[in-house]
């Protein structure tokens, strides 16, 4: 260690609080998430490989069974399969603040004079990206296997915009289960439980015709049969304007519940 | 200066800050000194507003650390017990990170993540990931990463827990180059050494209460002040000695309490000049474990 020498690199600090303020920590903040995905790339799995895998498991195991051919199956499978994938990669913002409560690294940030929200919002903004390559990597997936869109461009970028929109509110119900619950396997569990029924209750994998009269009620109102219904109609033809309102109307609900509780949250963990 | 009053922070049933009073001058440095389980992480976090007070108040530089707490923020590093950086980037993304978050440019964050790599030694490791570095290298990057702001009140808890004297050394000369610029430092460790080595004055707590403060050889004098040893070659010159300088003898040696500051010179200048022969010449001072002991009633 030599001695200090002072340098005058805060002469060019710049003043000011507010908002634009707090969208430049999290940007600040999210690049470190980024930095770390980039210096580890197997935290891309989750929102890769792992749907992968399950598409070739419904379509190649259970596809025949359940439709007339595995290719028909394909078609009906993809859009719920990129739905299912939000839902894997979206737990990566709990275990994430998880981890840095754990370490000490929030002592780090709750020592800076930086809004209370930047440290999720950076977060956040970090999963977001990796969700959007995820839905990217998936679409070519699927094309390679022989998913075909069956409508334009618009339709295509609207249901990938509705996805990762979807996608944004997940992460915040994420974020909340990781600061909520204290320690990170526990998340890893809880972050993953609470998505179990809303993906095998509704039209994610397999129309809801043959489901008992209490399943179907649910599976209607459930946000991951919404979302995945209206997926399907953008990809593959079909009315949507039902269920696209009933997706909207869960995404808003959810980011006006979980953003401001997951914010109360980090403020009172300690 | 940092100020505190009647502390207090229960969790639960235990009140694991009773009521600390505490205050550190400015430009000085005070060592939080206590056993495990003390209290002194729980006061410096809720010193650095990290932790709310259940009661009592504390303020840095006059700002109050739940009211103000933002100001308090923008005055002060805290290096926690455990390096808080991250593993998963490297140490050079780490300390343009907390340049960002304090605001400086792009182009003045690098800037000043390269004068600190350098400062602290890391320009070799600077692009490695944390993951990759040893102990002593953490630390370094974490007591970095503290001063990017150029804080001027700093929070140190138990800086040199688990390093080698080396890095300790070094470790330490940081701090005292930091005070020689003016900052304010509160240290919490469970070495006397470090205490005495750093701290102007020392605050004792133990079970959340502050058990004894005040400067650290006053500290010291409350147990007893240095003692002078004097062994001469032969038995026999003893008595001589002991009535030379009019100590006591006891077993192999003449006892001498040292009073003032002159008393050890002038002690020598006799010895010199009697010829009498002397074997050995000791002071003898309690270490601030013997205080430690006194106070508490137990070791540390």
């Amino acid at each position: 260690m030599t001695t200090a020498t002072q340098i005058p690199a805060f002469a060019d600090r710049r003043s000011g609080g507010g908002p634009r303020a707090v969208l430049r920590h999290s940007l600040a903040i999210a690049r470190r998430n980024l930095v770390q995905v980039r210096n580890d790339p197997g935290q891309l799995l989750d929102a890769t490989l792992m749907p992968m895998v399950f598409t070739l498991i419904f379509v190649y195991v259970f596809g025949g069974a359940i439709a007339t051919d595995q290719h028909t199956y394909l078609q009906y499978l993809m859009p719920g399969i990129m739905v299912q994938t939000l839902a894997f990669a979206s737990r990566a913002s709990g275990i994430g603040l998880s981890v840095d409560f754990g370490n000490g690294l929030m002592d780090r940030f709750r020592s800076l004079p930086i809004g209370r929200s930047a440290v999720l919002t950076g977060r956040v903004l970090a999963d977001l990206c990796r969700l959007a390559l995820g839905q990217l990597v998936m679409l070519t997936f699927a094309m390679v296997i022989g998913f075909r869109v069956q409508t334009g461009p618009l339709e295509v970028l609207a249901a990938l915009g509705l996805l990762v929109l979807y996608g944004f509110a997940l992460c915040w119900v994420s974020a909340y289960i990781g600061l909520a619950v204290r320690s990170p396997q526990t998340v890893q569990t809880v972050g993953f439980l609470w998505t179990i029924p809303l993906q095998f209750g509704s039209s994610m994998f397999v129309p809801t015709a043959t489901m008992p009269p209490w399943l179907r009620a649910f599976s209607s109102i459930n946000p991951t049969t919404l979302v995945t219904d209206t997926s399907r109609a953008l990809l593959n033809g079909g009315a949507y304007g039902v269920s696209l309102l009933g997706a909207l109307g869960w995404v808003a609900g959810l980011l006006v519940v979980f953003i401001p509780l997951s914010v109360w949250q980090y403020r009172r963990r300690t | 200066m940092i100020k505190a009053e009647g502390l207090l922070k229960r969790f639960g049933r235990a009140t694991a800050v009773d009521g600390v009073d505490l205050v550190v001058p400015t430009g000085t440095v005070l060592g939080l000194l206590g056993p495990n389980g003390a209290g002194k992480t729980t006061t410096v976090r809720m010193l650095t507003t990290l932790l709310r007070p259940d009661g009592g108040r504390a303020s840095v530089h006059g700002h109050d650390v739940v009211r103000d707490a933002d100001q308090v923020r923008r005055v002060i590093g805290l290096t926690g017990q455990y390096a808080t950086v991250d593993e998963g980037i490297s140490g050079r993304e780490n300390l343009y990170l907390i340049g960002r978050l304090l605001d400086l440019s792009r182009r003045g964050a690098w800037q000043r993540a390269d004068q600190m790599l350098e400062r602290f030694d890391l320009v070799a490791a600077a692009g490695r990931q944390v993951r990759t570095y040893s102990g002593g290298m953490r630390r370094r990057l974490d007591l970095a990463a503290s001063l990017v702001g150029e804080p001027s009140v700093l929070f140190l808890d138990e800086p040199t827990t688990g390093l080698d004297p080396r890095s300790r050394n070094g470790l330490w000369d940081e701090v005292r180059s930091l005070v020689a610029g003016g900052a304010t430092v509160l240290l919490t460790t469970q070495y006397m050494e470090e205490a005495e080595a750093l701290a102007d004055e020392v605050v004792v707590i133990d079970g959340g209460r502050v058990v004894a403060g005040g400067p650290t050889e006053q500290l010291r004098a409350r147990v007893g002040g240095q003692v002078l040893h004097v062994r001469p070659v032969c038995d026999r010159d003893l008595a001589a000695v002991a009535q030379l300088l009019g100590g006591v003898v006891d077993g192999d040696h003449v006892r001498l309490p040292l009073t003032d500051s002159t008393a050890l010179t002038r002690a020598l200048w006799l010895l010199s000049r009697s010829g009498l022969g002397i074997a050995s010449v000791d002071t003898k001072v309690p270490s601030l474990d013997e205080v430690f002991l006194t106070l508490t009633g137990r070791t540390s």
